[in-house]
């Protein structure tokens, strides 16, 4: 393989047979594995789609400086990119996320906005939200209202999982922004309507504490707009202590991936014990990388889930 | 069949400051009703007047999102425990 710059490498990800690990003999498990992306998560495929389309909307000049919030891998990924095209970025990103995120947005050069630990991704939204109030100049692209962050699974990811998979039933991804599953989802049931896609999500844990009324809830503005609500069919919350012993069960296999992975293969299991019979496809969003400063692999298990509670880690 | 229903911190006001109550109910609807008639201060934030959840409120049985299974008309057994959380933004963003 051949190609002109690096943005050549993102998506076409390969996807591997984890059956060994499903509890019913009667269903496959099957991961895509987004860690293989040059940015090392599968939001450089979302992070290319939000640059290109603010090039094709005429709204980007070149040197003009981005803003995003991100708890890490879409500013990866926008750094990543932003380096490549020549333009500035900033990212809001909270305070306590993993020194590794923090670490690789400097690769490429970017700024980060630190905003409040305790309010999670949801305070990083908040802040980038106020930022682009007070800076018109600077150009917010939004993945959480951006319809071309889940336009870039419907394009790319979605049409991957079939093209490789066509006898798929299920799709099990996190929520986070939803663009993956509103993508992939949406194209998985266009082509066949009884294919069902899973959701997970974490604990709300801190972040919740910092409301102060119900209305300052959040729910991404692409899930309402793009009918998200029709087109789930179970969303499941999966705490960090599954989420690390199945990351933890990823790695028996050889598979090296992050605590979201872990989730959504806690999910996937979950979702082959009430089916009979089926095809688990598995979104894995990244690689362990970025996890190894918090110690998932080894040592005991509620320390290391201690741990993956005080950050922002899916 | 009692369950234990469980609260966020911001709606606790209206249950004199308590995290978790205990309510009578065979669905999600049932419990949450029986819940708001001790609490009344409840009512306005959790339900809508056409008795619909609060778009920013998610409700759980044992983890998972009753909006995904029957809605209001989920059912629930003694021992399950039904989670009320506002929504915030997550994710591997």
């Amino acid at each position: 393989m051949l190609v002109q710059d690096v943005l050549g490498l993102i998506g076409n990800t390969p996807m591997v047979d984890v059956s060994a690990l499903s509890p019913n003999p009667g269903v496959r498990i099957v991961v895509k594995l987004e860690g293989v992306n040059p940015g090392g998560s599968v939001k450089d495929r979302v992070a290319r789609y939000l640059v290109e389309d603010a090039e094709d909307r005429g709204v980007l000049t070149p040197g003009a400086t981005l803003l995003e919030p991100s708890s890490g891998n879409t500013g990866i990924g926008l750094a990543l990119v932003s380096r490549v095209k020549g333009y500035h970025l900033k990212v809001v990103l909270p305070e306590n996320v993993s020194p590794e995120r923090r670490q690789l947005i400097e690769v490429w050069g970017a700024e980060i906005i630190s905003s409040p630990g305790a309010e999670g991704s949801n305070g990083a939204v908040r802040l980038a939200r106020q930022l682009a109030v007070s800076h018109p100049e600077w150009v917010f692209l939004y993945q959480y209202g951006n319809p071309a962050n889940p336009r870039a699974h419907y394009e790319t990811t979605g049409p991957e999982i079939w093209r490789d998979l066509p006898e798929v039933t299920h799709f099990v991804a996190g929520l986070g922004t939803s663009g993956t599953l509103l993508g992939v989802g949406r194209f998985l049931k266009e082509q066949n309507p009884d294919i069902e896609v899973w959701t997970v999500e974490p604990p709300a844990g801190e972040a919740v504490d910092g409301l102060r009324t119900l209305d300052d809830g959040f729910i991404p503005p692409i899930f309402t707009n793009l009918g998200g609500e029709k087109l789930l069919d179970r969303k499941t919350v999966i705490g960090p202590k599954d989420s690390v012993k199945w990351t933890r069960r990823l790695a028996d296999v050889g598979i090296f991936a992050g605590l979201s992975t872990g989730a959504a293969m806690a999910g996937a299991a979950r979702c082959a014990t009430q089916i009979p019979t089926g095809v688990i496809v598995v979104l894995s969003p990244d690689g362990g990388w970025k996890y190894l400063s918090a110690d998932v692999w080894v040592g005991d298990l509620d320390a290391v889930v201690r741990r993956a509670r005080q950050s922002v880690y899916f | 069949m009692p369950v234990e229903v469980r609260l966020p911190t911001l709606l606790r006001p209206a249950t004199g400051g308590r995290a978790k109550v205990s309510a009578d109910g065979a669905t999600v609807g049932e419990v949450l009703r029986s819940v708001i008639s001790e609490h009344p201060a409840l009512g306005a934030q959790v339900m809508t007047e056409d008795g619909e959840l609060h778009h920013f409120l998610n409700v759980y049985v044992n983890d998972e999102d009753v909006r995904y299974l029957e809605r209001l008309d989920t059912r629930v057994a003694s021992n399950d425990v039904v989670s009320i959380l506002p929504a915030v933004a997550g994710g591997a963003t």
